[in-house]
């Protein structure tokens, strides 16, 4: 039994060490965003308290910690493109595939990302606009592969839907953290993920998620599921509709 | 007041969309023409996706069409027969149109088609519109009575086998002229999400060469049916037709066409038609400039 003490103890470490860390309670002001006639966006605010071992909170001699936190959409297949002028027309010319790009990724923190964790640590956990995995599915040259995610990001942060906010993280004393985030009314819909993580000397000391479902509810819904599910009756009724309208409006003014 | 649209997925402010179809009625009702070429181009620019905008307004120009079918048909001004015949192909139009359009939007050629046809098919009607209408104004100046233009069809047509009669036109010649017509004019509704009118017009006139006092009233009713096949092959097809949409635009632009329509009994149909030639070529010119000029993004992502 000798030869496996120190082993036992090795074992053990990873919990010793997590007990001494501090952790998560985080939470968000809505689980699920409801997409009805009057949408516009919604503003989320993550909050949440981090919880040192011992229950103390941190003193001013300690090291302050950060927060990160990152909204992220579900992931799509999108294709970009890339327009060149072509016989004097401007026409997409150079397009690439990306297998999984999110649909919305909205970043967050206490101070700038990149102040806070090196190139290695953002790309592990997806932090930062230069850091998104979106997996081309191309095998053209990292430079060009580069400029079309260059152009994608740039691109969805002009729609809104990929944000980068440093600063927008507040913690009070050290332990109470809160975060507001725009969500776009051209958000799609699905489920999304709010995820914290508590940053320390460059290193990422705990990490908690949240799900938050954005759909549209009522009759958003209905004719969202119609239009996919039900699509002769709905062509039907659109077209319904326009001879009514016009039948309508012919008999109204014939009366006059 | 903003109001979110379920299929186009972004929110619109609601006047503003109505006032757009009010203004598009009240120009259509002025020069009896649908106004697709008009809404489409509008609402691109407004942000909605080529795909919505012009899978949404052939559902508008359904719309503007009816009250003037049925006034039409009261004063027997349609051929069915002809109808019928130019609707039949214009079906088969729409359907392929549904085709070519998922198939460019695969190829992602799909905005630059749309704005190079809208280009080459209105800068060409519009200058032969404004070349005929200045002409007729010249005329009218020098005191001159218009000269009546002798009927005919194109040689081209009397070669065309099958031939039938069509007696509200004034006509004995193959039904494939008309059923090629209107399956063109179907592949462009599809593509466009225009009516179609400003083609079909001269080409019922000068290819055909159909009687005067049917002319609208048979092109309205083609178009009547085609926009609707064109709503149905977008519906079942791109599933880019926006109800909500629809119902602004409409909303406005009925109502518009009934006012436009009694302008139009107050001002000489010459400057009317040369009014329209200038629209459609501003129209034109506005999409050529979005064609040569560098655009702001040169990227662009599609959801696959």
């Amino acid at each position: 039994m000798r030869p496996l003490k120190p082993f036992a103890v090795l074992a053990l470490a990873p919990l010793l060490v997590g007990a001494a860390k501090p952790t998560l309670v985080p939470d968000v002001s809505q689980r699920t965003i409801d997409i009805a006639y009057s949408f516009t966006g919604a503003e989320l605010l993550l909050f949440g308290a981090i919880l040192y071992p011992g229950g103390r909170t941190p003193g001013p001699d300690d090291k302050p910690a950060d927060i990160i936190v990152v909204v992220r959409g579900p992931v799509q297949s999108v294709t970009v493109r890339e327009k060149r002028k072509i016989a004097g027309i401007w026409m997409n010319a150079d397009s690439l595939r990306y297998r999984s790009a999110p649909s919305y990724y909205a970043v967050a923190s206490s101070r700038p990302v990149d102040q806070l964790l090196d190139d290695r640590t953002r790309a592990i956990y997806e932090l930062g606009l230069d850091s998104l995995q979106l997996s081309p599915a191309s095998t053209a040259p990292i430079d060009e592969q580069n400029r079309f995610a260059a152009g994608l990001v740039s691109l969805k942060a002009k729609q809104g839907l990929y944000v980068d906010v440093p600063h927008a993280v507040e913690i009070a004393d050290g332990v109470l953290y809160r975060a507001r985030i725009q969500i776009p009314a051209r958000v799609p819909v699905g489920r999304f993920t709010a995820e914290t993580f508590l940053v320390r000397d460059g290193r990422v000391l705990a990490v908690a998620t949240r799900t938050i479902h954005i759909r549209k509810s009522g009759f958003e819904r209905f004719v969202a599921a119609s239009a996919e599910d039900r699509s002769i009756p709905y062509g039907l009724t659109v077209i319904a509709m326009a001879v009514g309208l016009g039948w309508t409006a012919g008999w109204v003014a014939r009366r006059r | 007041m903003d109001v979110y649209l379920p299929i186009a997925n972004l929110s619109v402010n609601a006047l503003v969309i109505v006032l757009l179809g009010g203004g598009v009625g009240l120009l259509s009702g002025m020069f009896g023409v649908g106004g697709g070429f008009l809404t489409t181009p509008l609402l691109i620019v407004y942000g909605i996706s080529p795909t919505v905008a012009a899978a949404t307004s052939a559902s508008q120009v359904t719309g503007s069409c009816v009250s003037g079918v049925f006034a039409h048909f009261r004063r027997n001004g349609v051929d069915v027969k002809m109808g019928a015949t130019m609707v039949a192909g214009g079906i088969v139009g729409a359907m392929l149109g549904a085709l070519l359009f998922r198939w460019l939007q695969q190829t992602g050629q799909i905005d630059t088609v749309i704005a190079l046809i809208y280009v080459v098919l209105l800068g060409t009607i519009g200058t032969m519109m404004a070349r005929e209408s200045l002409q007729s104004i010249g005329a009218i100046r020098a005191g001159e009575a218009p000269r009546a233009r002798k009927r005919r069809h194109h040689p081209l047509v009397a070669a065309l086998p099958l031939r039938t009669r069509y007696y509200r036109s004034g006509l004995y010649i193959s039904p494939l002229a008309p059923l090629l017509l209107g399956c063109f004019t179907g592949i462009l509704t599809t593509l466009l999400g225009i009516g179609g009118g400003f083609i079909l017009i001269p080409a019922m006139l000068y290819l055909l060469g159909m009687s005067t006092q049917v002319v609208v009233g048979t092109s309205l009713f083609q178009t009547l049916f085609v926009t609707a096949a064109a709503t149905m092959a977008h519906a079942t097809g791109t599933k880019s037709v926006d109800i909500v949409l629809a119902a602004l635009l409409l909303v406005g632009s009925v109502t518009g066409a009934q006012v436009g329509v009694r302008l139009a009994t107050r001002i000489k149909p010459e400057y009317l038609r040369l009014a329209l030639a200038l629209m459609v070529l501003i129209v034109a010119a506005r999409m050529a400039i979005g064609l040569g000029w560098r655009p702001t993004d040169l990227f662009s992502v599609d959801v696959t």
